[in-house]
């Protein structure tokens, strides 16, 4: 009696089974990664379709006429007696010209009050109108060419977040007045322009999201981030040094290292709570300045530059500092004059990448009152550590928070210009790698 | 006298006093340095070092003692500090060890850097402890810790529980988890075991692009498009709720965010493991999926159970995504598609607007910083401990 006989060549059930096994695993495996790049694909692509339209701004073009018995009531035309009109009577100014300019070119106002009209203007454009007429006051008298803001509403309607249907049940729009837009629109009055006031205008209130700009959040951002580089990249290398070259191995040291490998895990927002505790409450630091908000961020950012500096003057090799020491240096100079040169693209990279981190961090600021709503620009540095100030990802958050739906385009439209930055520190990073990293 | 005017006219003295001291050196040394037991530069420093740091202390400490700023007590200082680089500047012969001495001074200055690590954690614990005592004086702690309502009223009579915020943080964490964890780590075993190098060199980076991605992001995200797509696809259809803002939302992004986190701690601890047991389960026939299921993952399994509590504490830490995706009521519910709200939520609510630091409702904030602090503490320590014990069993 002769065993049945099974070839190697033809699988029998169970190595199929377990064929299938393995290619189910494989694929797994595979799903895990695509997953993990759709996503990010996605969250990116979501952010960039709702955001890139904050960019693009509907500006009104009207003639104005700048009466002078209207903007420059004391007759003057000194600076002092032309700031006694109000940015609304040049508002009522900018209204009236709208009038005027629809009925020159006798564009029908379907029935419209005079109100309803004046509503498609921003009322930025009136204070905008202002400015410029204090900057330059040889232009009382003359006409000249308003490209005033159209409201939040009418932008919406250009870039298909407002529609005829949503209008119908909206208190703050009238399906006529997006009617007059169109043939506004279509007799080149009105139109979308690239909006450079976006990156410079300070924020704006509720009620004119078409004014809002980043400007006050990237100056905030900009002081907080001289500080941050200021203070942990001199603290930071000198404590990786320390730690590396010439701490004793001793409990104290050991102590140090879990300190600085707990801290870099710590939540960001405890971070807040100390510096809300520490700078605000005890020491006595204003709320809202770039100075504490840098402060709080340097303590957090430390422990991940620390971290990679280690590596990079470990990774410098040791016969570097034998070398030195034969020829007579001293520890601290072999230190200082060969190994940490050698180690200065790793430290600089660290620290870039450790710099990008805390320009996108969030919730420490929350609590050092940097939500604040900030009209001004902080001044020139040193006082200007001290102004109130946003930054860039509180920015984004305060918009979030607001019900007018143009701010949801805001935000996404300033994380754009955040990732901007960060893309811009992170390539930084890779070039300064690839450019002098050394291969022992 | 302004803090920055005075450092400046310190910058300024110190100088002079290193070109003073560099001067005096070469003097000294007739012009033939050799003679000098350390650099004319060494000297100059030297000095610069005795005159600047008995200034910098006595301004310090003149400021701490809440005096001090005026004119002439900065004149003061800045005499004392002369003194000492007068002093020095005397005494300077060939053999001074002043090469030392800058030394010995950066060495402190190094040592000081270090132990502001220490500082911090030292700074973190006690603005943390004070207030929550200062809190459980005006709030029984039993009614805090085991409370499971949150009410808090600034007109008085508040209930504080932190129950309900610790469920709505175990709850969005735990479904982060769940979302990243059997991402996270097949991935990491695709890239380390499948994975061919040009497909790694480009898988890699982009998972890690997700970790570099700002929270504020995430947290966008989930307001605008997870949220609002879960409602009306799920939550709605199904009858679950009619809530943009959920714990799903917020468990989803946040497991999106932390899925780098797992899986390139798990690729380096799965690459740690030798190759020989490789070798040795593919030797007995087994197939490559078999093999890293019974003999590769077991080998890593400390090393991934450290890298998943790592995760943990970072979902429980988190603010920004729960901020914007979770919503602000506190709640004790099952539900995934109902908005509930964390400790970090409630600890940025309390904190922000106008806040009075005598109510409990204000306080209560930094009791709960002090219970995130902790949690997050156990669980970095415990990770770290793992990790380090699983490193050195193959090292």
């Amino acid at each position: 009696m002769t065993a049945p006989t099974r070839s190697l060549l033809v699988a029998d059930a169970r190595t199929k089974a377990r064929n299938r096994a393995e290619a189910r695993f494989r694929a797994y495996g595979l799903a895990a990664i695509l997953l993990s790049v759709t996503l990010l694909g996605i969250l990116l692509v979501s952010i960039l379709s709702n955001g890139l339209s904050a960019f693009r701004q509907t500006e009104i073009a009207i003639p104005v006429t700048l009466d002078a018995a209207l903007v420059d009531k004391g007759g003057k035309g000194d600076p002092a007696s032309l700031r006694a009109t109000s940015a609304t009577a040049y508002g009522k100014l900018i209204a009236k010209a709208l009038k005027d300019e629809l009925a020159r070119r006798s564009i029908p106002t379907g029935g419209l009050s005079d109100k309803d009209i004046a509503a498609l203007i921003s009322e930025q454009a009136g204070a905008d109108l202002r400015n410029r007429v204090l900057g330059d006051p040889r232009l009382v008298g003359q006409t000249v060419t308003v490209d005033g803001l159209a409201t939040g509403r009418i932008d919406g309607y250009f870039k298909g977040r407002v529609t005829l249907e949503s209008a119908e049940k909206d208190s703050k729009i009238k399906p006529e007045q997006l009617h007059l837009a169109d043939a506004m629109r279509d007799a080149g009055m009105m139109a979308l322009r690239f909006n450079s006031g976006f990156l410079t205008n300070p924020d704006a209130s509720e009620k004119r999201p078409e004014a809002a700009g980043l400007g006050v959040a990237i100056v905030g951002s900009l002081y907080m981030m001289i500080v941050v580089l200021g203070l942990s990249l001199p603290i930071g290398v000198a404590a990786a040094v320390y730690l590396e070259e010439f701490a004793p191995k001793n409990r104290f040291t050991d102590l140090i290292e879990v300190n600085i490998a707990n801290l870099a895990a710590v939540p960001s927002i405890v971070f807040g709570i100390l510096g809300l505790a520490a700078f605000i409450n005890f020491a006595g630091l204003p709320r809202s300045a770039p100075l504490v908000g840098g402060l709080v961020l340097t303590l957090m950012t430390l422990p991940r530059i620390i971290i990679p500096a280690r590596a990079a003057l470990k990774a410098v090799p040791p016969s570097i500092r034998d070398a030195a020491l034969g020829i007579g240096a001293s520890r601290m100079q072999s230190v200082f004059h060969h190994v940490l040169p050698l180690a200065a693209p790793g430290i600089l990279t660290g620290m870039i990448i450790g710099l990008a981190q805390a320009l996108g961090e969030t919730a420490p600021l929350l609590l050092i009152g940097m939500v604040a709503f900030v009209r001004d620009m902080p001044g020139l540095p040193p006082g200007g550590f001290l102004d109130p100030a946003t930054a860039l990802p509180v920015q984004v958050y305060n918009w979030t928070q607001r019900a007018d739906p143009a701010f949801t385009e805001r935000a996404s439209g300033a994380i754009i210009v955040l990732l901007a930055f960060l893309l811009i520190m992170n390539a930084a990073a890779i070039l300064l790698r690839r450019r002098f990293e050394r291969r022992w | 006298m302004s803090i920055s005017l005075f450092l400046l006219l310190l910058l300024a003295l110190a100088a002079a006093a290193y070109v003073a001291g560099r001067a005096r050196a070469e003097m000294v040394a007739g012009g033939d340095i050799r003679r000098l037991h350390s650099l004319p530069r060494q000297h100059g420093l030297n000095l610069a070092i005795a005159f600047a740091l008995p200034a910098l202390v006595g301004y310090a400490a003149w400021r701490m003692a809440g005096a001090g700023g005026g004119l002439w007590s900065t004149l003061l200082i800045l005499a004392l500090g002369a003194a000492s680089a007068l002093a020095v500047w005397l005494a300077l012969k060939p053999e001074t060890r002043a090469r030392n001495e800058v030394e010995a001074a950066t060495k402190l200055f190094l040592i000081a850097c270090s132990v502001i690590a220490v500082a911090t954690t030292i700074g973190i614990f006690l603005s943390l402890i004070f207030e929550t005592i200062a809190f459980f004086q005006k709030y029984p702690a039993a009614k805090f810790l085991f409370g499971t309502k949150w009410a808090p009223d600034f007109r008085g009579g508040s209930d504080l529980g932190v129950i309900p915020l610790l469920w709505g943080t175990l709850y969005v964490s735990a479904i982060a988890l769940a979302v990243a964890v059997p991402v996270g780590l097949f991935a990491a075993i695709y890239m380390s075991e499948y994975a061919s190098p040009r497909v790694r060199a480009l898988a890699k980076p982009a998972i890690e692009l997700l970790a570099g991605i700002p929270t504020i992001v995430y947290g966008l995200f989930a307001l605008i498009t997870v949220g609002p797509m879960l409602r009306d696809w799920i939550a709605q259809p199904l009858g679950f709720g009619t809530s943009g803002a959920s714990v799903a939302t917020a468990g989803l992004v946040m497991g999106v965010m932390i899925i780098p986190f797992v899986s390139s701690l798990s690729d380096d601890i799965i690459n740690a493991v030798p190759q020989s047991l490789r070798d040795g389960s593919l030797g007995l026939g087994a197939t490559p999926s078999e093999t890293i299921r019974q003999v590769v993952l077991p080998a890593a399994l400390p090393g991934i159970v450290g890298a998943v509590l790592l995760a943990a504490s970072r979902a429980i830490g988190e603010t920004m995504i729960v901020v914007l995706g979770a919503g602000a009521a506190a709640k004790l519910s099952l539900n995934p598609f109902e908005a509930m709200t964390t400790m970090t939520v409630k600890i940025v609510s309390q904190l922000t607007g106008d806040t009075d630091f005598a109510a409990p409702e204000t306080l209560v904030a930094f009791a709960l910083g002090l219970t995130l602090f902790l949690i997050t503490l156990a669980l970095n320590i415990l990770a770290l401990v793992i990790v380090r014990k699983y490193r050195e069993q193959y090292e």
